[in-house]
């Protein structure tokens, strides 16, 4: 994949990995999305969102040992999510900024990112040809972001297949939402359309690779969220 | 239902069993109580409860209110703030129905009797007073009780209760919905002193276990109504070709359209909604006489299904195309037709359909059979014979939901609160959770508490809290709010609102959507749409005429055949075997099987093996349904794989399965080994979508994640998460979790069937016959050809975006 000539290569956790910096980036994470149920509506969801995202990231660490990780905001799900955090994962967040430079983009859900987890906290950063931020604006050529929670439904052989993606018209990018409860908007919402002048190409997710889908492929919204 | 089902007297009259002033109001009309009724009256004022076992017609609802009405005639309530008499019935529009009956012999006899209906449908204010100044007799769903129960004043409404009466307690029991109103029943008794509970059900193959379902600690009398007339019926005798496979029964639509020309009025019963919305638009393609037809489903906007009934009860239709909406309830007596097209599926099923014909006692049902493949005609047959000789369904024993346990704890906890143990004594005191040890009660309570999870994430978040008391009740009127919004074990799928202009032309389910692509056609409300696209969850369309619909693949019904009607095929098939001559085309059928391949013996399971274009295939016939058979083809594919005969895919029928691959399968006997249902099935489990569907209603209805409720979502009150994530995330953090293993029992039972893979298993060991033939054989023509309109599954769904994915490829390397 290229953005704004680099060369990056998606992951099919939903992370990306830019060889050329060794930067792994991943955006919304959404910790402690699934305990935020209980202190609003006393929905039990399973508390294991946390740790399945933060192993998840671990994993990734060890397999790149990247320099620096970037997280593209959105990383707490709420003002609250960081005071809810499980000790253990506490533990294993902090391992992981021990082995490497940690970057805590602010997001619309967590504006001041906690202290204490490690890492450092920015607005964005600028690194080479690429522009990283939580909300992609459309207007910067090589701007990297998140927010939006990118879903692709493509339509084969009569079978509706819709998997979470990165989107991209190789000037900008927007990446999948990393968290393990974190839900997803169709590729096709009006959401999309002022950040991609370009016909837009889907990365979409497989279980072992990641799999580029051109616009005009793609298949009816599925709507938001099966709760 | 029909109260007044008359049985002429037989000669002169003798003395009423019947006490004043019922016996001069049946005496009035001319009438002689039927046995039965009189039997069940003895059994009550005895101080018995009874189970009435009868067929349709027959005056069994009178019956059932007989003891109650002579009660209040002799002596009303005391206490009006308790009922009197409780009435629970399967549907909402039953208990409709059963008040204008009932109001026929209160009304003639001035009885001083007040009698209502409560549903969902009933306002609030009106609910409301009736638990304030409750009627005698209340009517009302399974629901209902649930929330009348959990309510702080039930001690009163609840006091003086004299009667439960639970109609098509057959179709409740078994169920979800039975067993929520089991542990209902068990909570009125603890309430009420000694309510005698009357059952109305139809004809089962065991009585006595739906007896001790009903009333478990007295077992009930049981009370047998006159077998009404057998029902004629008879398989369509077309002079057409009957296709090798499909479900459409295309071949038949004159005939068919004839046949309802001939009736009076007909009812057409299909398996699935398309094949409804297609044979509805098919007739009257053909319907050149302008005859009356309507079209009846689930998903049709209610307001045209109310349109469709009071038509129908005006008579002015000559037939409805209908689904299982119409199985039960309302009493249409001008129906003189039933005409099923397609697999009857179930014997019960099949009487249950053809009991809506000529609903009433003296007169035989009639029915027309229409199999839409070869396959079918079998099935069609074996029901047939099994009516003839009185063979039942009956359900396996299943035990009671512990997802329902939970909202009905929670339940209980919002009414007056509840010490564990006496909690746990009633609950086990019914028969669905008669095996419940107070350990995995223990669990349940915590599963309501706090999520049950072991990693006590939500232990300051808890819903129900223990009371210096001892006593369990919920920690804040919030709770209770909750409760009453998500009660009930009816989990729809998620559905989309289909929309043209500004008309609601019904709704849809979301799956179905999703695979749409604007410009698509399909058929829906009786009408070919285009999809024009998604907005504000409704799916917007345009009318085309004329277009060639794309319609949506069979999805299959929601019932696979029963075990007793597949044994019964597998007989069938066995029995075509000895025949030497043929009747006609499915007698050919088989008997080019028995020479080109073998016809099985009943005990037997034929697997054949044969190459076809530049694949193997391998072909088996169990019967057991195609639920059984998805799960048998996922296992087998696994297991074909670790034996490397790469298996690249499989399609799954009621009847057989087949998987296709690059090399020849052999040692067959290995491939169907028994301990097929461990890690492979573990395994796959862990990737089955429809676990997630599963799992997903189970979280709601124990409560851990709330229904969607139509106009919540915009407001933001409901929130977005993906229960395939939570499944996902559950399973690989805590497997013991008591949810997922409600999930896994509920999957047993439904969507993946797996009880009928094992008992097949054990069944065929060391009776499988292998055939390795060089080409198809007749008996696996049918499964072929439903090869390409099965969902996919699992890995192949990366294949498939591999093949979207090529698309881009050739586009970005076309030259022109």
């Amino acid at each position: 994949m290229m953005v704004n000539g680099a060369r990056l290569v998606p992951d099919p956790s939903g992370a990306l990995w830019w060889p050329g910096e060794k930067t792994l980036v991943v955006a919304d994470l959404h910790f402690e999305k699934g305990s935020s149920f209980a202190t609003r509506g006393r929905n039990f969801l399973p508390p294991y969102d946390t740790r399945a995202t933060v192993e998840a990231l671990a994993r990734l660490v060890r397999h790149y040992t990247p320099k620096r990780l970037i997280a593209l905001g959105d990383s707490f799900h709420d003002d609250g999510a960081a005071g809810r955090l499980h000790i253990d994962d506490v533990a294993r967040l902090k391992r992981v900024a021990e082995q490497t430079e940690l970057v805590w983009i602010a997001g619309n859900h967590d504006p001041v990112p906690p202290d204490g987890l490690g890492g450092r906290v920015e607005e964005e950063v600028v690194i080479g040809p690429l522009r990283f931020r939580h909300i992609p604006e459309g207007r910067e050529a090589g701007e990297v972001a998140g927010h939006l929670h990118p879903k692709a439904t493509v339509v084969v052989r009569g079978h509706g297949l819709t998997r979470r993606c990165f989107v991209t018209d190789g000037v900008k990018l927007v990446l999948p939402a990393f968290g393990a409860y974190a839900g997803g908007l169709d590729v096709r919402d009006p959401a999309f359309l002022p950040l991609f002048r370009r016909r837009f190409t889907a990365w979409m997710l497989g279980d072992a690779r990641v799999f580029p889908v051109p616009a005009a492929r793609l298949g009816a919204a599925e709507s938001e969220a099966t709760a | 239902m029909s109260l007044l089902a008359p049985k002429l007297p037989e000669s002169p009259l003798p003395d009423s069993p019947l006490p004043e002033p019922f016996a001069g109001w049946f005496a009035g009309r001319g009438w002689h109580p039927h046995a039965h009724q009189v039997e069940l009256l003895a059994a009550a004022e005895a101080g018995h409860s009874a189970l009435l076992v009868a067929p349709t017609g027959g005056g069994k609802t009178l019956a059932g209110f007989l003891p109650s009405l002579v009660d209040l005639t002799r002596s009303p309530r005391a206490d009006k703030r308790s009922l009197h008499t409780l009435y629970i019935s399967p549907l909402k529009a039953l208990t409709v129905d059963v008040h204008r009956n009932l109001e026929v012999p209160v009304g003639d006899m001035r009885l001083p009797i007040e009698i209502e209906t409560r549903t969902g449908d009933t306002p609030e204010n009106r609910r409301v007073r009736q638990r304030v100044r409750p009627p005698d007799i209340l009517l009302t769903t399974p629901e209902q009780i649930a929330l009348l129960t959990a309510h702080r004043d039930a001690p009163i409404l609840f006091g003086q209760l004299r009667y439960i009466i639970v109609d098509e307690v057959h179709a409740l029991a078994g169920g979800k919905r039975g067993d929520l109103l089991a542990l209902g029943l068990a909570r009125i008794a603890g309430l009420a002193q000694q309510p005698r509970r009357i059952g109305l059900s139809a004809t089962v193959a065991d009585p006595e276990t739906l007896g001790r379902w009903l009333a478990p600690l007295a077992p009930p009398r049981l009370v047998r109504g006159a077998p009404g007339p057998k029902p004629a019926v008879r398989i369509l005798a077309s002079k057409q070709y009957i296709p090798w496979a499909g479900h459409t029964a295309r071949y038949a639509y004159p005939e068919i359209l004839q046949a309802v020309r001939e009736a009076k009025t007909a009812l057409i019963f299909v398996n699935t909604r398309s094949q409804a919305e297609l044979i509805f638009q098919e007739l009257w393609r053909i319907n050149d006489d302008n005859l009356p037809i309507a079209l009846h489903h689930g998903s049709l906007e209610v307001g045209q299904r109310r349109k469709v009934e009071a038509a129908m009860a005006r008579g002015d239709l000559r037939a409805v195309v209908c689904t299982s909406t119409l199985d039960l309830g309302i009493d249409w007596g001008a129906v003189d037709l039933v005409i099923q097209i397609g697999a009857p599926k179930g014997v019960s099923r099949l009487l249950q359909r053809i009991g809506r014909s000529n609903h009433r006692f003296d007169a035989p049902s009639r029915a027309l059979l229409v199999p839409s493949n070869r396959f079918e005609v079998l099935e069609c047959r074996a029901a047939i014979a099994a009516i003839a000789e009185n063979d039942l369904d009956g359900d396996r024993a299943r035990p009671g939901a512990r997802d329902v346990l939970a909202q009905h704890i929670l339940g209980v906890a919002c009414a007056s609160g509840f010490d564990a143990a006496e909690l746990h004594a009633e609950v086990a005191s019914t028969l669905p959770y008669s095996d419940l040890d107070r350990a995995e009660f223990d669990r349940i309570v915590d599963l309501v508490a706090t999520g049950g999870y072991a990693l006590r994430a939500y232990d300051r978040y808890r819903r129900i809290r223990q009371g210096p008391d001892g006593k369990w009740r919920v920690v804040h009127p919030d709770v209770a709010r909750l409760y009453r919004l998500n009660v009930g074990t009816i989990v729809e799928e998620p559905m989309i609102r289909v929309r043209l202009g500004n008309r609601v032309l019904g709704e849809v389910e979301e799956y179905f959507i999703e695979q749409l692509v604007p410009g698509d056609t399909f058929v829906f409300a009786g009408e070919v749409l285009r999809f024009e696209g998604l907005r504000d969850m409704a799916a917007f369309v345009t009318r085309a005429p004329g277009a060639d619909a794309k319609v949506p693949a069979y999805a299959g019904g929601k019932f696979p055949l029963s075990t007793l009607l597949a044994a019964r095929v597998r007989r069938q098939i066995a029995d075509a075997a000895r025949r030497k001559t043929s009747r006609d085309q499915v007698d050919e059928w088989l008997q080019i099987q028995a020479w080109r391949s073998v016809l099985p013996e009943p005990d037997q399971l034929l697997v054949e093996t044969f190459p076809r274009g530049n694949r193997w295939y391998l072909v088996a016939y169990p019967f057991e349904g195609r639920l059984a058979h998805q799960t048998l083809g996922m296992l087998l594919t696994r297991r074909m794989e670790r034996m490397r005969f790469r298996p690249t895919g499989f399609v799954a029928s009621e009847y057989a399965l087949a998987v296709w691959g690059l090399h020849r399968a052999e040692r067959i006997d290995a491939l169907f080994a028994e301990d097929m249902l461990g890690d492979d099935l573990e395994g796959w489990l862990a990737e089955s979508s429809l676990l997630k569907r599963t799992f997903r209603h189970c979280a709601i209805i124990a409560g851990l994640i709330e229904r969607r409720h139509p106009g919540l979502e915009k407001s933001g009150r409901q929130v977005t998460f993906s229960s395939d994530l939570i499944y996902d995330v559950l399973r690989k953090h805590e497997p013991d979790h008591v949810l997922l293993k409600a999930t896994w029992a509920d999957a047993a039972h439904g969507l993946l069937d797996v009880r009928r893979v094992a008992d097949m298993l054990v069944r065929v060991q060391g009776r499988i016959v292998h055939r390795a033939l060089d080409r198809i054989s007749p008996l696996a023509v049918p499964v072929m050809l439903e090869i390409g309109k099965e969902p996919v599954w699992g890995e192949a769904q990366d294949a498939m975006l591999a093949e979207a994915a090529d698309v881009l490829i050739e586009e970005a390397t076309r030259l022109v």
